[in-house]
């Protein structure tokens, strides 16, 4: 079993005005121009580095790190290289007060923790980047930096199903075997 | 209960162990799968990884369309392209190639996607196929991956709202015009998860060129997809192709029961509409064109999956024949497929089209994403009729988003221009 509680140092996607970031387009987490791209690792490199303020992100993060972004996160096109780009840098979770369909599909296949937070708009100005979020993926809670806690959605039965074995295809080996 | 039309269509194609119901998963039979020139490498790679050589579920259901760089204009499209060719002649899979345009609208026209179908693939404005009461999901390479090794997707059933457009539109308004109407009341999350349902005279108005413009601007609504229940004229459109494929076929369109459940109705009236514009920096920054006009317009783009029928290129011909592009404009005309490209060159209107000084492209998405044309530098202002503007996507420059008839008047002007209608 993977373990259901992640830690991770954050980073809060801010606009230039210090605003959260809503409708974070799938072509400014990773452009179309490098589409043709088919290999997982060479996908990390590339992201964000259409979102301003953060075309450097990929030198800054590090594994296990914890990405928080505002509304709508993923809007935009079906491409699956704007979840694995995190993968490929090891990043632990993406937390959003909401996501595109699409993208929200792609990271529950990839295996990578996205956690819906619907209150976050509430309690925006509180996260910083370098605080430590700790995440409760059954259940959805939340702790900033081991002191406050906040009620995010807990993941749902298939999501969590997929991310235990890993992937979309380790799942079906699962559920072919049933 | 009643139920909505995307319940109907997922209870059609599951097993009925869980009830299709807002919340559920279910596993969702897929009448076709496709990839295209974009993430079909991707979707090959992961197949041979996962399935080895193991067959599709079924090749007469599983499809290759190319039209993102088509031809390949650059070597790592071309690789990818060709990986997807060999890869599919070994499976006995088919491809429309290069030449064929947009996988979305081939599919129509090929008889792929039909009223009450499911159909899924690497193109996020898969959901056009609601313009025929179809369900399209645009998907990650790895759920196509899975859907061409076993027939089937793991799928939340959405909730469904209803969108009524009211009114009888103005006549110097078009399609374009009422779906971003529809875009500027929702917003970029209005939709956000769920189906829509549209209703309303307006609607019921729109030819399936009008109907594929107001489905495919879903995504930008951050719905999942968008039906509009299919008027007469669209199930025989429709038929007509299913039967070159299957000459008993049945074609039936699936509608609501009175009494289905949605989360939410909203109720516009485009008695009043006016030319509409989404300004930089996104879709829903949608305003009147007048209060914009006048900003000099570097170019001009007309084509994409929103915008690229023959009904499309037939209106921007209205508004230029006998006239010329503005010198200091580049104006490009991109068909979205080669079926519409004989349509207009039969018809006289590439004619007029390149008499007024457009460039015109063959067949395929356009610019879209970093495709041929349409593509902008630092400081250009380009008129677009496709789907998103958002920053740096097509370049540096400032892209528009609008109907063709107001791009063409705005090719014409030279400058943002609402035209003499």
């Amino acid at each position: 079993m993977k373990p259901t509680h992640i830690s991770g140092k954050l980073w809060v996607l801010r606009d230039p005005h210090g605003q959260l970031y809503d409708d974070v387009d799938t072509d400014m987490i990773f452009h179309n121009r490098y589409l043709h791209i088919t290999d997982p690792a060479e996908m990390g490199r590339y992201a964000l580095d259409n979102l301003r303020g953060w075309e450097d992100f990929a030198q800054r993060v590090r594994p296990g790190d914890i990405v928080m972004a505002g509304r709508n996160f993923g809007a935009g096109s079906s491409r699956q290289q704007a979840v694995d780009c995190f993968l490929s840098l090891g990043v632990g979770a993406l937390v959003a007060e909401s996501f595109g369909a699409i993208y929200k599909r792609n990271a529950i296949n990839s295996g990578l923790a996205v956690v819906t937070f619907p209150s976050l708009s509430r309690h925006a100005e509180t996260f910083r980047n370098g605080d430590v979020l700790s995440i409760d993926l059954g259940s959805g809670e939340l702790q900033l930096n081991g002191v406050r806690t906040y009620r995010a959605q807990p993941f749902s039965r298939v999501q969590m199903a997929i991310y235990q074995a890993g992937d979309l295809f380790a799942y079906g080996e699962l559920v072919a075997q049933a | 209960m009643g139920q909505t039309i995307i319940q109907k269509i997922f209870a059609a194609h599951s097993d009925g162990s869980v009830p299709v119901e807002p919340g559920n998963v279910i596993w969702l039979g897929l009448d076709a799968r496709t990839a295209r020139d974009f993430a079909g490498p991707n979707v090959v790679r992961n197949y041979r990884r996962h399935y080895g050589d193991a067959p599709v579920a079924d090749r007469t259901k599983t499809f290759f369309t190319f039209d993102l760089v088509v031809p390949p204009s650059n070597i790592p499209y071309a690789i990818n392209q060709q990986i997807c060719r060999t890869w599919a002649g070994e499976q006995g899979i088919t491809v429309y190639d290069v030449n064929a345009g947009i996988g979305s609208h081939v599919a129509l026209e090929e008889g792929l996607a039909y009223p009450g179908s499911t159909f899924v693939g690497t193109d996020s404005h898969l959901n056009i196929m609601g313009a025929v009461g179809a369900f399209g999901q645009g998907m990650g390479d790895k759920d196509i991956t899975f859907a061409f090794r076993t027939g089937k997707t793991w799928i939340e059933v959405p909730e469904t709202m209803r969108v009524v457009v009211r009114g009888q539109m103005p006549a110097n308004c078009t399609a374009r015009d009422l779906t971003l109407a529809v875009l500027r009341r929702l917003g970029s999350r209005g939709a956000l998860g769920r189906a829509i349902e549209f209703y309303g005279e307006a609607v019921e108005a729109l030819g399936l060129a009008g109907r594929i413009t107001l489905a495919s601007q879903v995504t930008e609504m951050g719905g999942i997809i968008g039906f509009v229940p299919p008027s007469a004229e669209v199930l025989a459109w429709t038929q007509a192709r299913v039967r070159r494929r299957q000459p008993q076929a049945e074609v039936r369109g699936v509608y609501a029961d009175p009494d289905a459940a949605y989360c939410e109705t909203v109720t516009l009236d485009v008695s009043g509409l006016e030319p509409l514009i989404a300004c930089p920096p996104s879709p829903a920054n949608v305003k009147p064109v007048r209060e914009v006009a006048g900003r000099r317009v570097d170019s001009v783009f007309i084509g994409s999956c929103t915008n690229g029928r023959f009904e499309d290129f037939a209106a921007v011909a209205e508004v230029v024949r006998g006239k010329h592009v503005a010198p200091h404009v580049m104006a490009t005309v991109v068909p979205a497929t080669r079926r519409v490209y004989a349509q207009m060159l039969k018809a006289g209107v590439l004619e007029t089209l390149f008499e007024a000084g457009f460039i015109i492209s063959n067949p395929g998405c356009g610019g879209c994403a970093s495709g041929h044309l349409g593509m902008t530098g630092e400081g250009q202002v380009n008129i677009s009729t496709s789907n998103r503007n958002f920053p740096g996507k097509q370049g540096p420059g400032e892209t528009y988003l609008a109907s063709p008839v107001t791009a063409a008047w705005c090719a014409l002007a030279g400058e943002i221009y609402g035209g003499e209608r």
